[in-house]
Order: C-alpha cells, then sequence, then structure tokens
C-alpha cells in the first residue's frame, strides 16, 4: 500500500507542476461557465407538445391542428386533467403544455374572448422562448382569420404563457449543466488518456510495468489524483454559478454528487480505453477531442437541440454518453427530480462505464510495443 | 565473480500467433557476470528480455531468474531484479531526488534507508548540487547515469539494460560502462543488450541472436577465436548479417 500511495503523490506532483494541465483543470471551467452564460440561439422544428383540452369543441380542434400543421409543433398527446402537466413535463419528452379552458368555443363565440395557456418548460429556456413565441404566433394569426370569417371585431383567443421550473427563463441555468459535462470529459477521459499515454512515450511505463507495482495499481494510481481533482472542479463550477448566477440546486445535493461521480468514473474509464489503443500523447489528444470532446458540445442536446437533428443523427448521438448525462443534471439541478425520473439514464451510464473498463481491461497489454 | 547461476534458461520458445520469437533458447548466466545479449532488430532481444523481467509469460520452457520461476512467480522475480530500457526512464518533471523516492517507494524501501543511499549516491557522482534540479534540466550524460543508478538503487539481484547507451556521446558511454563494471564487482548481475560493437567487447560473456534462436555464445576472446575474427563486430557480421538481408523466411517451428 505504501509504494501504492508514493506512486500517487507522484502523480499529483505531475499534475501540479504543469502549468498546462493546472489551466485545462481550474482556469478553462470557470471561464466556459462565465462565457456561456451568454446564450447560443437555436431554432424550432417538431417540438413535441401534449394538450389538456378541456373544452373539446370544434374550435380548440380548429386551433390545435393549426399549431400542429404548423410543422414547429407536433402533437404528442392529450392530457385529462392538470396534474398531469408536470408529470408530462418531467419526463423530458414535450417541450410544452398547451391547455384550453373549459366551454372554450361557446366562450369565444359568445362572449368574444377565451383563454389558453401555453405551459413551457424553463429548464431548456432558449427551447421555452422558441415554443412560447412560435405558439403565440400561431394564436394570432388563427385570431386574424377568426376575425375576418366571422367579421367581428371582438373575437380573440388569449394565450397565457407561463414556465415551469425556471419561472424567469433565466439562460445561463441551461449552460451550466453543459458546461459541467464539457469540463468532466474533457478533464477526465481527455488527462487521464493523456498521462498514461505520456508514460509510455517515456518509457517510464515499461519501468513500472516491470516494477512490482501490479498493473492495476499503476491504472488506479493514476487515476485517483484526477478523480478527486474532477469532484473538486464540480463543486468549484456549482459554487461558482450558484454566486455569479444564482443558480440553486432543486434536487438533492447527494445525489447529484452520486451522478457526478458515476460519470467522472465512466470518463475516467473512457480515458483509460482510449490510453489502451493509442501509442502516443498525440493519438490519445486526438481520439479523445473527436470521440469524446466534439460529441459533448455536438450532439448532446447542450447547444443544438437533438429535436432539431435529423433522424440520422439524433441516433448517432444516442451513442454518446454525454448526452444522458446532461438530462440527469439538468433534472436534479433545475427541475428538482429525483432519482425516479433519471434511472433510465443512469443505468445507460452505469452500462458506458462498464463497457469501457471491461474493454480497457482488455486491451490492456502488458506488452508494450 | 562466482559460479552460481542466477539466469537459467532451457528450452525457452515463444510465440505469438504463427510467429515464433523466441526459438527453443537456453543459457546460464552467472553471479555478478556482465551478459552481452546481441542480435539484429527483430532477432528475438527484447522479446527474451521482457520474458526474463516477468513482463511477458513464455510459450512452453522453463526459465529461473534469481532463483523463480517465469512462469509461476514473474511478481517474485519482479522484486530482485532492476530495469532500464532504451527510452529515458526518470520523470523530467520530477526532481533526482523526488524520482529515487518514487522508485524506492515502489521497492518497497523504508524511506531512512532510501535517504542514507541518496545521500551516498549524490556524493560518489557529485551530483549534490542537481539534487534538487527537475530532471528535464539535467545533461544527458548525468540522466543516464542517474537512470542507471535508480535501476539498481534498491541492490536487485540482477539488472537488465535495454540498449541503454543509444544516443549518447562515446565519453559519456565509457563512464557509464565504468559504472556497469563498479556494479558488476558489487556482484550484482549485468544483463546487457546493445547495438554497438565495441560495448560487446567489455562484456565477460556474449550470446548472439537472429531469426529468434542464439547462434553464439562465449566470451568475445572466444568467439574471436573460433571465427577467426579480430573483432567482435566482425564475428557478428559473419554470423548475423547474411541471413538479415534478405527476406524473413516463415520462421520453422524446429530444426
Amino acid at each position: 500500500m505504501k509504494r501504492f500511495w508514493g506512486f500517487v503523490k507522484k502523480e499529483f506532483l505531475h499534475i501540479f507542476r504543469d502549468f498546462r494541465t493546472m489551466i485545462i483543470i481550474f482556469v478553462i471551467p470557470a471561464a466556459e461557465i462565465l462565457l456561456f452564460g451568454f446564450v447560443v440561439s437555436t431554432d424550432l422544428k417538431n417540438a413535441r407538445v401534449a394538450f389538456l383540452d378541456l373544452s373539446g369543441d370544434e374550435i380548440t380542434r380548429q386551433l390545435s391542428e393549426k399549431i400542429c400543421s404548423s410543422g414547429f409543433f407536433r402533437k404528442s398527446e392529450d392530457l385529462l386533467s392538470f396534474n398531469d402537466i408536470d408529470r408530462e413535463l418531467r419526463k423530458n419528452k414535450i417541450k410544452a403544455v398547451i391547455v384550453f379552458e373549459e366551454n372554450f368555443g361557446s366562450k369565444l363565440i359568445g362572449e368574444g374572448k377565451a383563454v389558453m395557456s401555453i405551459i413551457a418548460d424553463g429548464s431548456e429556456p432558449n427551447m421555452a422562448s422558441l415554443v412560447t413565441n412560435y405558439a403565440s404566433a400561431i394564436v394570432a394569426d388563427f385570431n386574424n382569420r377568426l376575425i375576418q370569417t366571422s367579421g367581428s371585431v371582438n373575437i380573440l383567443v388569449q394565450p397565457e404563457v407561463r414556465m415551469f421550473y425556471n419561472p424567469s427563463l433565466k439562460s445561463h441555468f441551461m449552460f451550466v449543466p453543459g458546461v459541467i459535462t464539457i469540463i468532466m470529459t474533457l478533464v477526465c477521459a481527455l488527462m487521464t488518456s493523456i498521462t498514461i499515454t505520456r508514460e509510455k512515450e517515456f518509457g517510464t511505463m515499461e519501468v513500472l510495468l516491470v516494477s512490482p507495482l501490479k498493473p492495476i495499481q499503476i491504472i488506479l494510481g493514476k487515476v485517483i489524483p484526477y478523480f478527486i481533482l474532477s469532484i473538486a472542479d464540480a463543486i468549484l463550477i456549482l459554487i461558482l454559478s450558484w454566486f455569479v448566477f444564482g443558480l440553486p440546486i432543486k434536487g438533492s445535493i447527494i445525489l447529484l454528487l452520486a451522478e457526478l461521480m458515476l460519470y467522472i468514473l465512466m470518463s475516467l474509464s473512457i480515458g483509460i480505453m482510449i490510453s489502451t489503443i493509442s501509442k502516443t500523447m498525440q493519438q490519445a489528444i486526438f481520439i479523445a477531442l473527436v470521440g469524446m470532446l466534439l460529441p459533448t458540445i455536438l450532439l448532446s442536446g447542450f447547444i443544438f437541440p437533438l429535436e432539431n437533428m435529423p433522424k440520422g443523427y439524433d441516433w448517432f448521438s444516442a451513442l454518446f454518453p454525454p448526452r444522458y448525462f446532461i438530462v440527469v443534471i439538468k433534472n436534479i439541478m433545475i427541475k428538482g427530480t429525483g432519482f425516479l425520473y433519471v434511472w433510465k439514464e443512469t443505468l445507460i451510464l452505469l452500462f458506458f462505464t462498464v463497457t469501457s473498463i471491461w474493454l480497457s481491461i482488455r486491451n490492456f497489454k502488458v506488452r508494450l510495443q | 565473480m562466482t559460479d552460481s547461476t542466477v539466469i537459467s534458461v532451457t528450452n525457452l520458445v515463444k510465440k505469438f500467433g504463427s510467429f515464433t520469437a523466441n526459438d527453443n533458447l537456453s543459457f546460464e548466466v552467472y553471479e555478478g557476470e556482465i551478459f552481452g545479449f546481441l542480435g539484429a532488430n527483430g532477432a528475438g532481444k527484447t522479446t527474451a528480455l521482457r520474458i526474463l523481467s516477468g513482463l511477458l509469460t513464455p510459450t512452453s520452457g522453463e526459465v529461473i531468474v534469481a532463483g523463480y520461476n517465469a512462469k509461476k512467480d514473474p511478481e517474485k522475480i519482479k522484486k530482485s531484479i532492476g530495469y532500464m530500457c532504451q527510452k529515458f526512464s526518470l520523470y523530467p518533471d520530477l526532481s533526482a531526488r523526488e524520482n529515487i523516492m518514487l522508485y524506492g517507494g515502489i521497492y518497497g524501501m523504508p524511506k531512512v534507508l532510501i535517504k542514507k543511499r541518496t545521500e551516498e549516491l549524490f556524493e560518489k557522482l557529485n551530483f549534490r548540487e542537481y539534487g534538487n534540479r527537475m530532471i528535464a534540466e539535467l545533461p544527458l550524460g548525468l540522466k543516464q547515469k542517474l537512470a542507471f543508478s535508480v535501476a539498481v538503487f534498491h541492490e536487485p539481484k540482477i539488472v537488465f539494460l535495454d540498449e541503454p547507451t543509444g544516443g549518447v556521446d562515446p565519453i559519456t558511454r565509457r563512464q557509464f560502462w565504468e559504472m556497469i563494471y563498479e556494479t558488476a564487482d558489487r556482484g550484482i548481475t549485468v544483463f546487457v543488450t546493445t547495438h554497438y560493437m565495441d560495448e560487446a567487447e567489455y562484456c565477460d560473456r556474449i550470446s548472439i541472436m537472429n531469426e529468434g534462436r542464439i547462434v553464439a555464445l562465449d566470451t568475445p576472446e572466444g568467439l574471436k577465436k573460433k571465427y577467426n575474427a579480430k573483432s567482435v563486430e566482425e564475428v557478428f557480421v559473419r554470423i548475423a548479417r547474411p541471413v538479415n538481408n534478405q527476406p524473413h523466411p516463415p520462421a520453422p517451428s524446429h530444426r
């Protein structure tokens, strides 16, 4: 055991002495959080909405048809009561719920005025504002036609917009989970794969393998410092986003930390896997950047919504773990949901972890060529 | 030099798929000896060296290193040997002291002993002023010496040197060999692979490998006499080169 801790200490020395590593671990996360506090815009296509039609008359049918045939929205299902709204939104499948009040049609014709609500999922602020803007525009158009056809001036559907989970629609909330995911991927997968291949390149790996240290001790010794630093990093990001943007953690902090640890473990094992298949540092960096970091940025739904992707890309993105982790932390941090709502994603992450550990063990060549 | 055996290899065969890297090797190395392991690139030196140091397991045959069987007890072998590879094996971003501390610790030496021996070593090498400098700042010759000192720091029974003098100037190589002699005088067996034929002359005994087999094994003097050559280089050229220039025929399983 003493042999082992000496080895871990050495790994910490490598990290603290290399200012580039220190920048990647501590400066980049802070910079990204601040930079990404400002939004990247997106556009809308086939967003799934659910309807709660308490009236169920001809006019509500027309209006919902108009919304769904616009190309911007797609009807996912009809809800039966107000209680369903929260549940459905938490499932993450739909972007908004549209509610028509009771006797919508008769009120519109009789009183010239009826109310509908557009309830959007504010935990994705970009998406939410897009959804509500587009839906409101469609309703306005509907109003115009109604006026033309009926000849009456005093006829009006009033859309009320409401946000769930993030009522003031602070957009940087959305970026915190994304940045955490990017940083964890960067620090864990990239840095571990670099640090292991570096030993190969320097020839020190050979000396270590000939030494009484067991291969598993070598790997653990290289990974433990990064595990500890990554957790410190995640906490740093959370604290920073709390102080700078006032982002609260709505769900359980323990659950959040547990999920973070799982994701860190997964990224580390992917890093080890990358190092077992690459011979040089350049190769490792290339694989980690193209194979991990790019999908994290482009395919995780962090910047570009998954619903806007062509079908093929959507499937392709399912192969990369960051997408699931983003859902998990978004749910826990912003919606405050419990484990019941993220167990599927957790299971998928666990699967990725086990698979990459298994592949690394299989690939770990004591023979270094 | 005594006659007790520290490495004993009998009918060692190592295959990678259909390729036979080591074809029926048998040899012995004695305590305190400097044993040179020669051969062109791809002759199977590195494979044999890795089997002896417990990195690879033999396909068949018996390998005893420092009293332990390489198939059954590679972990025990690892504790009783030192190793220095052709690439530079110290960490450039750690100081000389930290490198020694790390390797001493890995080999399970108590801290007090590591500190005591470090001081002795620095004294001997006139190294004191460099002790706290990062390895990256040291000249190549010094690094090389230090790497060797680290490889024998835990007083192993045998030290394996895999082309230790690659890319070093002649004077440093000369000094390096003085260290090797001194180590052998302390009773540590030195097993060294090399490309440099002049270095082969410094060894007590040498073996020459070709195509996975040992084709000659004797003292440098003995080999020169047998092949009627002036130098080991001539011996080597006569034995190894003619076959080596031709494309590799499929390795026969047995001759």
